[in-house]
């Protein structure tokens, strides 16, 4: 009787995420059936809401790889710095201090990032622009980006902190008997001994940053836009699905419908990340018997 | 004595690169260490960023002056005042005066000085920022001013009111309500069920094709991206089972699915700490499995437990883009009495605020967020301190 219960329990975890897949996918279907999908795949027009409305999704999906791209070049350099920093030179109590404080970043809800994006970031980006004689808008890829790097920090340096501290010591005394510098020691030992860690942070990392929401909802633009200056306005996925679900249209609409394809798409590349990125640390604590993390 | 130069040249191991090597390596040592001062960094500029904006919120204009409750006023209340401080008194605060006369009849009649709200623009020009004020206002002000007819005076309206339309009476206590009312259902779904599966999977499951897959959908879940489980309540609660769009039920139960990996994962570790010998002594002294699970091994990993799921529920507080999809977002300015009514959350109360065109609102979603941010940061404060209390060294 009470295994039933637990069992059952554990049952709404595969519930939940079916749930997610097929809800997403039957309303993503009643989308392409009015819709084409080659289109919306390979399409580079985006115009919902005026008749004869296209849906061509490349605008928008690279605008969401664009402002990743930038997150990714914030986060990346500084996540895994903290985080080499934070294993490899700071004492144990230096450390144990550090890491609570970088994750506060991670504990700072996305609305307020996006608010501060908006607010603080993108002014501050326009006159930066201006001083190089350059025009940026105020709803930039590049503000947006920036900020979402910064709230990826913490997935990044904390992952990477566990698993390079979990490689173990006998390597990089081996490293330092040999007379390798400690910076030699950490770049030709240790990180490509921690590699599949770290590239499983980094995709994690991606993967928060394609499906971050707030962030862009309230710091990037509207405009599909198929462009690569980074100070110009670009939408990405999420932005456009909340644009879609927010309006006045009916449920049945393509208009509505059309975040429900973009959603399955969403889906699937996170999906694909994360599992990749699940397998990598495996692999890693397999390699090296590690039972936390 | 032998020069440090030709020791070099005489030691077979002397290696001539060897200083550009340490060059290198404090090079990247002080790379590594630059990447975390820009985070701590950030973090305070950003607080800082925050606290400046937000603070000038907690006080509020108000002006001292005549209001007559007469009968005209009551059919039309720009009469209540005179009619030079129309544009500097708030609109919303005179449109509750013909309920005022209604409510207590003795006024009707009477004529008081006393301390009403000010109108929003009168607010920043007091606080010095950017305003838009004719200049006869603006002499008014300052002539009330040098009276002390004209203050700042701290903010209750902010704490009293739900959101509104004019920036001067806006503001948190609906939404606070609402997310109190979400984050109950939250728990009320989300505990119960993580915690069992939590123990299933760590006391009971055996190592199967079943509980693997609960394992990776666990871990897949935990990092699906939250927009998604937006549409899954879109699709699932509002459209397939009907339930009220806005309302802190379908908020409450898509929340608690996100939540539940968070509290999953935890609890299992918590589980896991609590050694074998425990059981072991349960079962030596004819105990069944279930009796040991429930009687010895979920009272000690109890604090860890809540640990964790006190951390879920900071996440699921801040959490807005599911909301969103939900319809989370509409103008509530009456706090919901139930959880089947149209609610707005803290978060969603706060992304509705800063896409509002007055300065004012800036202002009051930069408090917001202060107020936000404390009760997130005490949640994780709380969590840190019963880890710490009851951490227990086997």
């Amino acid at each position: 009787m009470i295994k039933f219960a637990l069992i059952t329990a554990s049952t709404i975890s595969i519930l939940t995420t079916f749930g997610i897949l097929f809800s997403i996918l039957f309303e993503a279907i009643a989308f392409f059936e009015v819709r084409s999908m080659w289109y919306f795949l390979t399409g580079t027009e985006w115009s919902p809401g005026i008749p004869g409305s296209k849906f061509g999704a490349v605008p928008i999906f690279a605008g969401t790889l664009m402002i990743t791209f930038i997150a990714m070049c914030v986060a990346i350099p500084v996540g895994l710095g903290s985080a080499i920093y934070m294993s490899e030179y700071a004492s144990h109590k230096t450390r144990s201090y550090l890491k609570p404080i970088l994750e506060v970043l991670a504990g700072i809800p996305t609305v307020v990032y996006g608010f501060f994006a908006a607010i603080t970031v993108a002014p501050f980006i326009v006159k930066a622009a201006a001083w190089f004689g350059l025009e940026a808008t105020f709803n930039s890829a590049l503000a947006s980006g920036v900020v979402m790097g910064i709230m990826i920090i913490p997935v990044i340096s904390s992952l990477s902190d566990d698993v390079i501290k979990a490689v173990p010591d006998s390597q990089r005394k081996a490293s330092l008997g040999l007379g390798m510098t400690q910076g030699e020691t950490i770049r030709n030992i240790v990180l490509p001994s921690a590699l599949p860690g770290i590239i499983s942070a980094t995709l994690l990392g991606f993967s928060k940053a394609i499906g971050e929401t707030m962030i862009v909802v309230m710091a990037a633009g509207l405009r599909p836009n198929l462009s690569i200056n980074p100070l110009e306005d670009m939408t990405t996925v999420t932005v456009r699905i909340v644009d879609a679900l927010v309006g006045d249209q009916a449920f049945n609409s393509p208009e509505t419908l059309v975040a429900f394809a973009l959603g399955l798409a969403l889906f699937i590349v996170t999906l694909i990340l994360n599992i990749i990125s699940l397998s990598l640390i495996r692999k890693f604590k397999e390699k090296y018997k590690v039972n936390t993390l | 004595m032998i020069k440090r130069k030709d020791k070099q040249k005489d030691n077979p191991f002397y290696d001539p690169t060897l200083t550009k090597r340490h060059r290198s390596s404090r090079r990247f040592k002080r790379f590594t260490l630059t990447s975390l001062v820009f985070s701590i960094a950030f973090l305070i500029f950003f607080l800082f960023d925050i606290v400046t904006k937000g603070t000038p919120a907690f006080q509020q204009a108000y002006l001292k002056i005549d209001v007559t409750y007469s009968q005209e006023a009551k059919q039309n209340y720009r009469k209540a005042i005179d009619k030079k401080y129309q544009n500097i008194v708030s609109r919303a605060w005179l449109r509750t005066i013909p309920m005022e006369i209604e409510n207590n009849p003795e006024l009707l009649g009477t004529k008081t000085t006393i301390w009403v709200l000010a109108d929003d623009q009168v607010d920043q020009y007091l606080k010095g920022h950017y305003y838009k004020l004719k200049r006869k206002d603006r002499a008014l002000i300052d002539d009330m001013k040098a009276d002390g007819h004209a203050e700042l005076k701290f903010n209750e309206i902010f704490f009293k009111n739900g959101d509104s339309k004019t920036p001067e009476f806006a503001g948190l206590k609906s939404a606070i309500i609402g997310s109190i009312l979400t984050l109950i259902i939250t728990m009320v779904f989300a505990f119960p069920i993580g915690v069992m599966t939590a123990v299933y999977l760590e006391e009971f499951a055996e190592d199967n094709k079943f509980t693997q897959t609960i394992e990776v959908n666990i871990n897949n879940l935990a990092a699906i991206p939250s927009i998604l489980f937006g549409l899954l309540g879109l699709a699932i609660f509002i459209n397939l089972f009907g339930l009220p769009r806005s309302s802190p039920l379908v908020g409450g139960l898509t929340l608690a699915l996100m939540t539940l990996p968070i509290i999953i994962v935890s609890s299992r570790a918590a589980l896991r700490a609590v050694p074998d010998s425990i059981r072991q002594a349960g079962y030596g002294l004819g105990l069944t499995k279930i009796e040991v699970t429930r009687d010895h091994v979920l009272p000690l990993a109890f604090p860890g437990i809540l640990t964790g799921s006190i951390i879920g529920l900071a996440q699921a507080m801040g959490e807005t883009a599911p909301l969103i999809i939900i319809g989370m977002i509409a103008f509530i300015p009456d706090s919901p009495s139930s959880i089947m009514e149209a609610a707005t959350v803290m978060p969603a109360q706060l992304f509705t605020w800063a896409g509002m065109p007055e300065r004012m609102y800036i202002e009051k979603t930069a408090a917001g967020i202060m107020v936000l941010l404390t009760i997130l940061i005490s949640l994780n404060a709380l969590a840190i301190y019963l880890r710490k209390k009851y951490e227990v060294k086997w």
